[in-house]
């Protein structure tokens, strides 16, 4: 069943706009399907793993020796309403997420899985621009996407469209990371910006009829942290900080290495726009999610190599000092607010919602 | 970021918190208990936890966080009422976010939604009057919640949908006043407040004058604040120095926003809509006269009280919750005795848990829990 034996037909089933359109059929098994795979995912991610379309993909063990001595393997579901928002998708999303979740491990990002689940009615063209942009964020993540599956299910079953990816990466040797290994006086860096994804997605969904610029910064961290882990080996922790945003992460450190964590509310990088964003809703920036951004606990004596080593990377400009490990008030995580006074960051007990007035 | 960033001034601070150190002092020297001044808003509660102002000021001025959260404040049930609304069928319930949360005696907003209700968060009764535009086959109920703040918007929405003849929407109606609501307080026994800051989004609207008899009848000094950190602070000194020289008036440090004599055109919609209750049940707090505005009958088809059967059943608050004794000042959120045990932010027992507004999640949030170990020693 090699992919290039197979002649993509072009698709049918118009929809009322005459837009062709995904059916139960595309997800039958039959030739339908076969031709969906083809014209969109084969053609996107092109690479010979996945082209003999078998029912997995197989490599020599040999292969992932070179790079380290441990497998890190790791999953994530995408959901996110909108598909479409400033600064990315649900595919890019989708890569970059799980590459994330990989490299933050001291992983070399190698293959990702993507499963994918669409609600019957969707566009093809949507699918593929999805797919295109998988394919983008996996080629600049230095990641192969090598096996697959699609479900179609029926018009209200699922919202449009959900992507599983998982992912198989190398961890060098001696790389040596964990959220019980912060220590009293090691400094905590962050590589720029946050918020930016949370409150484009929030804006993205059109309900605050607020008019801002905001880009997701959605992106894979691999290259930013290989960098990283050359420049400062001795690296104690790394966590991409998603949802639940920096106060979640850094609560998780204070826990884990039963140490206290002290943050400079002035040393922490949030944009005008996403700062005058959360102003005017009464959301507070440390909790929104990020998709290009890292906590980083460094011992104190490495902290500058670290930040000169972000800094260098184009995903690194805005990076920042932005607090240090306590050994006192263990398991908490409090901030010396611009205003001078002090107050404590706890993790959300659910999500974010906008005050009234 | 502009109008913003200068209300933040830590050194403007430095120089307020000196004054206010040396005041306090000057006011100390002739008693023998704390300055008590409690802030009526939840949006100065908000604040002052966000920017750690309570830990900013001396031992001897005590900030006692108001009823000024207007999610707080709800009683049981009424979220009741709001979750049966919900739950009728070919209804969407839309409403403000914060308000999803608060436990109903059955099942918060958020519940409902998790069970089929279409309940949906809105930013502007607009937005909901706009629900009820592109869904004509669905009766969109609004949650009107809040002090004056929030009334003309709601007003202004009723009004715009009986000029549109938008005969699927309503209101429920559970908008409350502040005036009242302080008399209350000023006459709850045991009262030990010394001084208020005054709301001052309510006050953009009602203006200053209606807080005369603050300081005429009761002779306590209030401050109508602003809610940037500066603007506290300024207002705390404001209060303290009222104190010093033994003045009680009524003081506008928000003058940037609230204007002394209010907003005619917002006071208009108002009454054009609505018209007091004789009286309305406040979660803490049992029934206040003439707390509460309810629809007028000219507006009667967009009052979702007298469009739909609604259960109105009371419901006590629970036993070992004193939510009560903190919005009157009596205890401290800290004092309460399922503070952080039987009620916290993620299982609230009582509303003040609720609502970031809301002193007993502000404090359990934002609070230094090692400092309130050590009062709990001193105690």
């Amino acid at each position: 069943m090699s992919g290039a034996g197979v002649k993509v037909a072009p698709m049918s089933v118009p929809g009322p706009t005459g837009a062709p359109k995904i059916t139960l059929a595309h997800g039958g098994g039959g030739k339908a399907m076969r031709e969906l795979i083809d014209h969109v995912f084969v053609r996107a991610f092109d690479n010979a793993y996945l082209a003999d379309l078998d029912d997995q993909a197989r490599f020599a063990l040999a292969g992932f020796g070179e790079h380290g001595d441990r497998l890190a393997f790791t999953t994530d579901s995408y959901v996110v309403d909108p598909l479409f928002f400033p600064g990315g998708n649900i595919g890019k999303l989708a890569v970059c997420g799980t590459v994330n979740d990989l490299a933050v491990g001291g992983a070399r990002p190698l293959y990702l899985s993507c499963g994918v689940i669409v609600e019957e009615g969707v566009e093809i063209e949507l699918l593929s621009r999805v797919a295109e942009s998988m394919a983008a964020a996996a080629a600049e993540a230095e990641v192969l996407v090598v096996t697959g599956d699609t479900k179609v299910v029926h018009r209200g079953a699922c919202d449009k469209l959900f992507i599983n990816t998982a992912g198989i990466g190398v961890i060098r040797e001696g790389i040596e990371l964990g959220a019980n290994r912060a220590r009293s006086g090691d400094k905590i860096l962050i590589n720029g910006w946050l918020g930016d994804h949370g409150a484009a997605i929030l804006d993205a969904r059109g309900e605050l009829a607020l008019d801002t610029e905001i880009e997701s910064d959605c992106a894979p961290l691999g290259g930013l942290i290989a960098a990283l882990l050359t420049a400062c080996p001795d690296i104690r922790f790394i966590r991409d900080a998603t949802r639940g945003g920096i106060a979640t992460v850094l609560n998780e450190i204070a826990s884990a290495s039963g140490v206290g964590v002290e943050l400079v509310e002035d040393a922490i990088p949030i944009r005008e726009e996403v700062r005058g964003f959360c102003e005017i809703l009464g959301l507070d920036p440390l909790y929104l999610a990020n998709e290009g951004k890292i906590v980083c606990v460094v011992p104190r004596s490495r902290a500058e190599a670290a930040l000169a080593s972000m800094k260098n990377h184009p995903l690194g400009r805005a990076a920042s000092i932005i607090g240090a490990v306590a050994a006192e008030k263990p398991g908490r995580v409090a901030m010396r607010t611009v205003f001078g006074g002090r107050r404590l960051i706890d993790m959300l007990s659910g999500e974010q919602l906008p005050r009234i007035c | 970021m502009r109008y913003v960033d200068e209300f933040r001034d830590p050194a403007k601070a430095k120089f307020l918190l000196k004054e206010i150190d040396s005041l306090t002092r000057r006011v100390m020297a002739g008693r023998d208990r704390p300055v008590s001044i409690m802030e009526v808003c939840g949006g100065h509660t908000h604040s002052i936890f966000r920017y750690g102002i309570e830990k900013m000021l001396p031992a001897d001025i005590e900030l006692v966080h108001g009823p000024g959260c207007p999610v707080c404040v709800l009683p049981m049930g009424r979220v009741d009422d709001c979750v049966a609304l919900a739950e009728m069928p070919d209804a969407i319930f839309a409403t403000f976010g914060d308000a999803m949360r608060v436990p109903g005696s059955r099942k918060s907003l958020l519940g409902a939604k998790a069970d089929g209700a279409d309940v949906r968060m809105v930013y502007s009764p607009l937005d909901a009057l706009q629900l009820a535009r592109e869904n004509p086959r669905k009766e969109v109920v609004f949650f009107g919640l809040g002090f004056e703040t929030t009334m003309p918007s709601t007003a202004l929405t009723v009004i715009q949908a009986a000029v549109e003849e938008i005969i699927n929407f309503s209101l429920f109606c559970n908008h409350i006043t502040i005036i009242p609501t302080i008399k209350a307080i000023l006459d709850s026994p045991g009262m030990q407040l010394d001084g208020f800051l005054g709301p001052g989004h309510v006050s953009m609207v009602i203006g200053v004058a209606p807080y005369d008899f603050i300081a005429e009848a009761y002779g306590k000094p209030l401050v109508v604040a602003g809610f940037e950190p500066l603007d506290v602070l300024h207002s705390i000194w404001m209060v303290i120095r009222q104190i010093a020289e033994g003045r009680s008036e009524v003081e506008n440090q928000y003058r940037r926003i609230a204007p002394q004599e209010g907003n005619a055109k917002s006071l208009a919609a108002v009454a054009e809509v609505f018209e007091l209750r004789e009286f309305f049940e406040w979660r803490g707090l049992g029934s206040i006269d003439h707390s509460g505005v309810r629809i007028r009958d000219a507006y009667a088809a967009y009052d979702a009280e007298r469009k739909f059967p609604v259960p109105a059943v009371r419901i006590a608050d629970p036993k070992s919750c004193q939510c009560g004794e903190v919005l009157k000042g009596v205890i401290k959120p800290w004092q309460c005795k399922v503070f952080g045990k039987a009620c916290k932010p993620e299982t609230p027992l009582g509303a003040l848990m609720v609502s970031s507004e809301g002193a007993c999640a502000a404090w359990y949030q934002y609070g230094d829990l090692d400092s309130v170990a050590r009062k709990v020693e001193v105690t």
